[in-house]
């Protein structure tokens, strides 16, 4: 399936910086100060994973990424050019399904070749990602008739429908039962690797960054800075149970600030 | 064995009971039985003072039971029509009760005495014999009302969406909106008899206005209050400002703009008699007020029924529309 999806697009991906940016939120005439200098640089293709403690400011880095939010200082590049708005080349999978009620499944995942006037030319697309998240069924359903789960699935497949360079996913498999967060991490996988887009993802399970990733980023507590990096080389398919992905996640954990045992 | 006594017994009598009653209609029999009261009492009972179509009411009554009558044994056949009858049974039935009540306190006690009150039967009367009067005040007022309320919802819809989307439209728009919301209509009176070039077109202005101002309110707080994530996501999907404005601002806004188009076709039938004022020749709020003038309540509680019912009509089919357009709402609602 995901061959199958890279056949007919050959997607390109692109290389993301973020350049010392520090970011703050205006709220009732105090400053909350979320991010702290922070810098990455994310090589096209790369699969990157942010961990953080919740509330220290992953989603807010997605959002400038996005061309959502402009930094308070410092500057977010892609390919070199700074980022000022949003574009579909760049697509964010929020935390939250975010589907538009009004429309349904199958509508959802054609907003965004709706908003740019392909329809004609890549609707047969929509069928092919609702296969691929396994929705075909429910293509005609409203979001209000869907599991949590499958709401977020249909978020990823408005997404994937649009062949971004860079796939920004925050949390998107965290209201997933095991079995299919199994499943969709393999999808994602094979999809990234046939398609090539840059990939950054946050999530709070150690364990799915780094089964994932090539390379996993330890944020602080807010204002978060960049607290451990770490680079994973195991070739895919990688076993949870490997020993130096053990060793990882322990050290990983550490970072995190919570102990051996859990 | 006593338990097959009882078995037999309860069967038995369960059986008894249960074939005569298997398809009737117990609610529609009962409203048989209040309307046959109803004309029963019309009939047998002596007018205080002649109202004409005594007799013709008493009929309809009756004929009114006949078919209730009919309905009780047959009911179960009609389908969904008859399973609306059914759920509407205890108000037959009332609407019997009422009916017979009302012609005992005003026709045959006297209690609710003429000229300020009307049995059913004066209502009647003025059916029978100003039909054809009536019948073309319905047509220029479905006119003066459609180009009003139609143009209004249209106006108010537009305006909303500028209000609610646009910062600058809102900041002049929203306090003229508050100031021109609670001005009664017939304040507007000397002003649209200035600006229109006909009464025809000031009373289309008057009606406009009575509906298009809560669709006008209730679209640009619908339309400021979507969820940003909406836009925040539309964006990053490559959406420019048209395409966020109508796929998202106005579709996430209209069950807002529903609640004010019901506000504004109630506004608009409160607002007929004064708009009707200027110098309209016929109209149901016309017929009110002639008739009021010579203390012809009768005919004003006939032209009343009649307005009422058309706009139930029409706020239930808004409801018809409504669920259409808003079917992605259920189990949100
Ligand atoms: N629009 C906003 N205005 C003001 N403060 C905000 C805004 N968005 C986020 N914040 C604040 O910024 C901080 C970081 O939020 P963010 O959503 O980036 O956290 P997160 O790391 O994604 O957390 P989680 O793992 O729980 O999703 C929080 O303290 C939050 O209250
Ligand atoms: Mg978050």
């Amino acid at each position: 399936m995901a061959l199958a999806l890279a056949a007919t697009t050959p997607s390109d991906s692109i290389a993301l910086d973020v350049e010392g940016v520090s970011h703050r939120y205006e709220r009732d005439g105090t400053e909350l100060q979320v991010l702290d200098n922070v810098s990455l640089t994310i090589a096209p293709g790369e699969f990157v994973a942010l961990l953080g403690p919740s509330g220290c400011g992953k989603s807010t880095l997605l959002r400038l990424a996005a061309g959502l939010e402009t930094p308070t200082t410092g500057r977010v590049l892609e390919d070199g050019r700074p980022i000022t708005a949003p574009n579909p080349d760049r697509i964010l999978v929020f935390q939250d399904a975010t589907l538009f009620p009004w429309r349904t499944v199958r509508a959802n995942i054609a907003t965004g070749l709706e908003a740019r006037g392909l329809l004609g030319e890549k609707g047969h697309r929509i069928d092919e990602v609702l296969k691929l998240v396994k929705l075909e069924g429910f293509a005609d359903f409203y979001p209000h008739q869907l599991s949590g789960g499958m709401a977020q699935r249909a978020a990823l497949a408005r997404a994937l429908v649009n062949d971004p360079k860079l796939l920004l996913l925050d949390e998107p498999f965290g209201k997933l039962d095991s079995l299919t967060r199994l499943r969709m991490q393999n999808e994602l996988l094979d999809l990234w690797k046939s398609a090539g887009f840059t990939a950054l993802l946050v999530t709070h399970d150690v364990e799915e960054a780094l089964l994932l990733a090539d390379r996993v980023i330890v944020l602080s507590d807010r204002p978060a800075a960049i607290i451990a990096e770490v680079r994973v080389d195991e070739p895919h398919p990688r076993q949870r149970d490997d020993a130096s992905l053990v060793a990882l996640r322990r050290a990983l954990l550490e970072e995190l600030g919570i102990s051996h045992d859990v | 064995m006593s338990a097959a006594v009882e078995d037999t017994l309860g069967g038995a009598g369960r059986r008894t009971l249960a074939l005569p009653l298997g398809g009737i209609w117990r609610n529609g029999l009962l409203a048989a039985g209040t309307w046959a009261l109803a004309a029963a009492l019309t009939y047998g009972l002596p007018d205080v003072i002649a109202w004409g179509a005594t007799g013709l009411f008493a009929a309809v009554m009756l004929v009114g039971a006949g078919i209730f009558l009919a309905l009780s044994v047959t009911v179960h056949r009609l389908g969904g029509f008859g399973r609306t009858l059914i759920h509407y049974g205890p108000w037959f039935i009332v609407l019997g009760l009422w009916l017979g009540l009302w012609e005992v306190l005003t026709a045959k006690l006297g209690w609710l005495p003429k000229p300020f009150f009307s049995p059913p039967q004066g209502l009647l009367h003025v059916y029978v014999t100003d039909w054809e009067r009536l019948l073309i005040c319905i047509a220029y007022t479905g006119r003066l009302w459609g180009l009003g309320f139609f143009s209004g919802i249209l106006i108010g819809f537009a305006g909303g969406v500028a209000l609610g989307w646009s910062k600058r439209f809102a900041y002049w728009g929203m306090p003229l909106l508050k100031l021109i919301g609670p001005v009664p209509a017939s304040a507007w009176i000397p002003c649209t008899f200035f600006i229109f070039p006909s009464t025809f077109h000031a009373s289309i202005f008057l009606v406009a206005l009575a509906s298009g101002i809560p669709v006008a309110i209730l679209t640009a707080a619908g339309v400021s209050q979507v969820n940003r994530s909406f836009y925040d996501v539309a964006r990053t999907l490559g959406a420019d400002n048209r395409f966020l404005v109508f796929k998202v601002a106005i579709p996430a806004s209209l069950p807002n703009v529903f609640v004010g188009i019901f506000m504004g076709l109630y506004y608009s039938f409160a607002v007929l008699v004064v708009a009707e004022m200027l110098g309209a020749k016929f109209g149901l709020g016309w017929y009110l007020q002639f008739n009021t003038a010579y203390s012809a309540y009768a005919n004003v509680y006939a032209a009343l029924v009649i307005m009422a019912l058309i706009c139930a009509g029409l706020v239930r089919l808004l409801f018809v529309a409504r669920d259409r357009l808003l079917g992605w709402q259920k189990g949100i609602l």
